[in-house]
């Protein structure tokens, strides 16, 4: 094993001295859903947007039309409000976990 | 004479077939730092026992302009010889001839050998380096695929399986692999892959280097699907021979014994060993202080390093080691060292190959990826494998054994025949720090001066339970030894335990948390 960083690890109240390893070092903290930004479930391309800002939605209405592997996915809104924003246009190839939409 | 020009004939035939796809292909693959496959498969056999079968296979297809194309072997050799004078069977991907695609002759002659391998009951070593489906043979290509998949897992606990990843092994070709017991990868030359660069950056728009995405440290580091990582094909054709030094041939037989050699005079167990729990050291000087020669033959070394798994030797016949690693993240219980463990431990136990467990760990990781990366379903599999094997089971607890971990880590409750703890070790529902401030909260917040009470407190605790006796009270632990007396120990356990038979309840398969 090649020379490592020495660092620390807390588990119940003790603080031990050992070698962090790369995908603990990597871990995103845990960041809570925010309801009303829809987000991309999976990375693809955008090929309709369905709504613009000021819009009122209600649950279950398409917002947008987001194409991954062949499939067309329509996006809905899960709860009733106004569009506040609308953050990609047709065309947009999008990351998994970017918001798209956001509704108040 | 009419015999000596057959024979003749023979001869040349013969040596077109050797050429595989050519001068100019082997120049191509020579430049890659690549051998041919007949090259390889004798590099890994012992001198002058290599015997190939289906030289002259042949494909049928005729679409695309396939029935002009002629391929030599059909781009696969197979055959059978030795290692270490052990037979073995084995196949290797001629990438020189069409990349090596797999048609439908190319996989029937590589399942003929797959069945050789099983029926004759003998390892099979499987070299890949192909470009994977032969499209112009569209469905029969699929089904080639199909029937190694269904034979790598019929003959899984049965015969030992290894592959050997000497070039690309992309899309469904990866399953083969994926199914077999040892996975070998040579740096720059080994790809192993769902779906490619090119369509990743299609699909998803995500641009990632063939290396990046599926080259050999990946795999060794990352994914966990590869066991043994080298620089070149001739240092990865030393780590198989090594391997199969260590195994049986197959799920009937023990694996060769050797000559009994004590460890090196340089390994003084008594002294790897830090008396505070907190501190790191390498468990690995451990397994070498009490293995046979000092020789250890680590596995998957890059992979999930919090655990140590791999094969040695005592009193000259092969053990699985199975060690919690102090020097990284203390050694913990998580995801990735679950399943590496848990599939080792499940090897020795296919293999009748004894394990010895030390332990030495904090307990599981804690944390939201952890949690949602399904620790709980992963750390079961170490409970699974640990409690389904019937072959010897020896544990030595160093230091910590706290909690679940304590349970997971070949516990008597897991039924080990021999559970030994070293004086410092601490058995234990969690750290002294821990328990002393759930137990104790009342007194110490309410107390005048907590952060004094809290230290009384710890000390009470560590005092009372952070030892061997509690454990060994109970007859949890069977003995509590110096360190220099585990190697004495360990050998008579092995030796006591030879003809150990248990009886398990009658049952298809069991349902591993898979």
């Amino acid at each position: 094993m090649e020379k490592r960083e020495k660092g620390k690890l807390i588990i119940d109240h003790t603080e031990y001295t050992t070698s962090l390893s790369q995908r603990f070092l990597a871990r995103k903290p845990y960041a809570p859903p925010v309801p009303g930004k829809i987000q991309s479930f999976i990375p693809g391309t955008v090929v309709e947007v369905l709504v613009s800002p000021g819009d009122n939605v209600r649950e279950g209405d398409d917002l947008v039309i987001l194409e991954a592997m062949k499939m067309k996915n329509r996006l809905k809104s899960h709860m009733e409000g106004r569009v506040v924003s609308v953050n990609v246009t047709p065309g947009d190839r999008v990351a998994k976990g970017v918001v798209l939409v956001e509704i108040s | 004479m009419a015999l000596e020009k057959k024979i003749k004939e023979l001869k040349e035939k013969r040596e077109k077939m050797l050429l595989g796809g050519g001068e100019e292909a082997i120049v191509k693959q020579k430049a890659m730092g690549k051998n041919t496959a007949r090259e390889r498969i004798m590099s890994i056999l012992d001198a002058g026992t290599f015997h190939e079968y289906d030289m002259f296979v042949e494909h049928d297809a005729r679409d695309f302009g396939m029935d002009k194309k002629n391929l030599p072997s059909d781009g696969v050799v197979i055959g059978t010889g030795s290692v270490h004078g052990n037979p073995v069977a084995v196949f290797a991907q001629d990438f020189t001839v069409a990349g090596g695609s797999l048609g439908l002759m190319h996989s029937r002659k590589i399942t003929k050998i797959m069945d050789h391998a099983l029926k004759m009951r003998i390892p099979l070593i499987g070299i890949n380096d192909s470009g994977g489906a032969r499209i112009q043979e569209g469905v029969n290509s699929l089904a080639g695929y199909g029937e190694i998949f269904f034979r790598n897992t019929i003959s899984s606990g049965v015969i030992p399986q290894i592959s050997v990843i000497l070039g690309p092994c992309a899309g469904g070709a990866v399953y083969s692999p994926a199914l077999t017991d040892f996975v070998f990868v040579v740096d720059n030359i080994s790809k192993m892959f769902i779906t490619g660069p090119e369509v990743i950056k299609t699909v998803l728009g995500e641009e990632i280097s063939m290396e990046d995405l599926g080259g050999a440290r990946v795999h060794c580091e990352t994914t966990g699907n590869a066991h043994f990582f080298s620089s070149s094909e001739e240092e990865c054709f030393g780590q198989i021979k090594r391997l199969i030094s260590f195994i049986p041939r197959n799920n009937q037989v023990r694996a060769d014994v050797t000559e009994i050699r004590p460890p090196d005079a340089g390994y003084d167990i008594d002294k790897i060993v830090p008396g505070d729990p907190t501190l790191p050291y390498d468990v690995r000087e451990v397994i070498r202080a009490v293995a046979d020669g000092s020789d250890f033959f680590e596995i998957q070394e890059m992979y999930a390093r919090n655990m140590v798994i791999g094969f040695g030797r005592m009193g000259g016949r092969t053990v699985g080691f199975v060690a919690n690693q102090p020097l990284e993240m203390a050694g913990v219980l998580d995801v990735d060292s679950s399943d590496k463990a848990a599939r080792f431990i499940r090897y020795c136990d296919a293999f009748n190959i004894p394990l010895i467990t030390f332990v030495d760990l904090p307990g599981y990781l804690p944390g939201v990826d952890q949690e949602h990366a399904g620790v709980i379903r992963h750390g079961a599999k170490v409970l699974y494998a640990y409690s389904e094997a019937t072959v010897p089971k020896l544990t030595v607890i160093i230091r910590k054994a706290y909690g679940g971990g304590y349970i997971a880590m070949s516990s008597r409750h897991l039924r080990a025949d021999f559970v030994f703890a070293w004086p410092t070790a601490e058995i234990a529902v969690m750290g002294p720090e821990g328990a002393a401030n759930i137990i104790f909260r009342k007194e110490i917040t309410s107390a005048a001066n907590p952060d004094e009470v809290r230290r009384q407190k710890v000390e009470e605790y560590r005092e009372k339970f952070a030892n061997p006796y509690v454990a060994a009270s109970r007859g949890y632990v069977d003995a509590v030894i110096e360190p220099s007396e585990t190697r004495r120990l360990l050998l008579h356990g092995l030796e006591v335990s030879e003809k150990k038979e248990v009886q398990m309840p009658w049952k298809k398969h069991g349902i591993p948390p898979f």
